[in-house]
């Protein structure tokens, strides 16, 4: 069994964890650190709940170990509004009503995040086609794609 | 699911990377880690030691050089889809970076592992294969370059040895007449091909000079389709010819059925996937119609 001391900055703050080489970097956030809005939806690098975004690009955290994290800038759903005032994707999902049973919500918040930082105006195929990896099983997808439209509006207008 | 237990080291060096693996009998590279990962916590793969490569930045880049496309197998899949060369100049490769699984997967998964993995539904294997394409491996007495017809030799088995690293793909830049295309028929974005096909093919005027077919997901081993390139060597392309074509790669080929398919169906539907590819490709040659 081999253990490693990692050092890495989650939503701002520096952490520092001995961790076995076979954790999950998924299971490190939900365990290790307590950050249990990150979800496990599959366990096969299918549903995209698990997305964090790691060194600026959302990946899926049950397909990363956690000792590859060491040095690592991660942001988790707890880190997207710090302040307690909602990001405007968070804002998206609440008006244009994004979720219903919430479960695939933080991964899709942590796309659309990074979609919309390299994409300030996506189309709607666009998208559609940046969600991909993320499965909705209420099957909520018009509702999230308006979410995201929303965001990248609200975002346009605050540049 | 947890992967059993492995010791992991994460060499900065190529060099300090093939020691460990000669140091290490049964240790497995790690690249983007997004086949061998879900294959460790299903205990489909259990190595015992394992050599992360993703600190070898050196073996990220994207470079014309003369001749070739040179691509270092750390390069993740989300690059090729951004860089402005490939756009412009490899359309083929273009069309199978933006089908390989999905977006997420995609800023980790790696060219390189895609093609060492060896596994014949991933989307590199015939799209290499229909380029022609070199990769170049590194190991113990240093580097030696492997033509990919010579590199896929068993299901889940390529032509390096346990102490090489496989360091980068080298596609020929095609020349004036070629065009190319990628299509893949996939259930869902993530899913595996029900079949896949890529052309590369030069034209001149109507006859179609050379043509080199990869198929995806239709046989245990990835496979270029030769009877169907020798139908279309200079050849026109008319219906005939494709058909012809057609019917041969789904000959040809060797898929096996599951949730995807049947034998049948899906020998059927890589004949008219190879149409409708033979097809995008030769609308692609620049100054056709």
């Amino acid at each position: 069994m081999s253990q490693h001391e990692i050092s890495l900055t989650v939503n701002g703050a520096a952490v520092k964890k001995t961790v076995e080489a076979r954790t999950l970097l998924v299971h490190f956030i939900r365990e290790n650190l307590e950050l249990t809005g990150t979800h496990i939806g599959c366990d096969t690098t299918s549903c995209g709940a698990c997305t964090v975004v790691l060194n600026g690009k959302p990946v899926k955290s049950c397909t990363v170990f956690a000792v590859q994290a060491n040095g690592a800038t991660l942001q988790t759903i707890e880190g997207v509004a710090p302040d307690g005032k909602l990001h405007p994707v968070q804002e998206g999902f609440w008006e244009k009503h994004g979720l219903q049973c919430g479960f695939c919500t933080p991964g899709m918040i942590m796309t659309a995040k990074s979609l919309l930082e390299k994409n300030k105006a996506p189309t709607e195929q666009e998208i559609r086609e940046g969600i991909s990896g993320n499965i909705c099983r209420c099957t909520g997808y018009n509702k999230i794609v308006e979410a995201i439209q929303y965001a990248a509006a609200k975002l346009e207008e605050a540049r | 699911m947890i992967p059993a237990s492995f010791d992991y080291h994460a060499p900065r060096t190529l060099d300090e990377a093939i020691a460990l693996l000669r140091q290490n009998e049964g240790a497995k590279v790690l690249a983007g880690g997004q086949s061998l990962i879900p294959a460790m916590r299903f205990r489909l793969a259990q190595p015992e030691v394992l050599v992360d490569i993703n600190g070898l930045t050196q073996l990220d880049y994207i470079k014309q050089q003369s001749g070739y496309l040179a691509i270092g197998a750390m390069t993740r899949e989300a690059a090729l889809e951004e860089a402005a060369l490939i756009q412009q100049s490899y359309v083929l490769l273009l069309d199978t970076a933006k089908v390989v699984a999905d977006p997420l997967v995609r800023q980790r998964a790696t060219v390189g592992g895609n093609l060492a993995h060896a596994d014949p539904a991933n989307d590199h294997p015939a799209t290499m294969l229909a380029y022609g394409a070199s990769v170049v491996a590194r190991g113990p007495s240093g580097e030696r370059v492997i033509g990919i017809d010579q590199f896929f030799t068993g299901l889940f088995e390529c032509a390096l040895v346990p102490n090489e690293i496989l360091t980068e793909i080298r596609i020929p830049t095609p020349g004036p007449g070629s065009g190319g295309a990628y299509l893949k028929i996939e259930r869902k974005v993530g899913d595996y091909a029900v079949t896949g096909v890529a052309v590369q093919l030069t034209l001149s005027g109507n006859i179609c000079k050379s043509i080199r077919i990869g198929l995806t997901n239709v046989n245990p081993t990835p496979m270029r389709a030769l009877g169907a390139e020798q139908r279309l060597t200079g050849q026109a392309l008319t219906d005939e010819a494709l058909e012809a074509a057609g019917q041969s790669a789904a000959a040809e080929c060797s898929p096996s059925a599951d949730l995807r398919g049947s034998e049948e169906y899906k020998r059927d539907l890589t004949r008219v996937v190879l149409k409708r590819a033979v097809r995008l490709a030769q609308s692609r040659v620049k100054g056709s119609n």
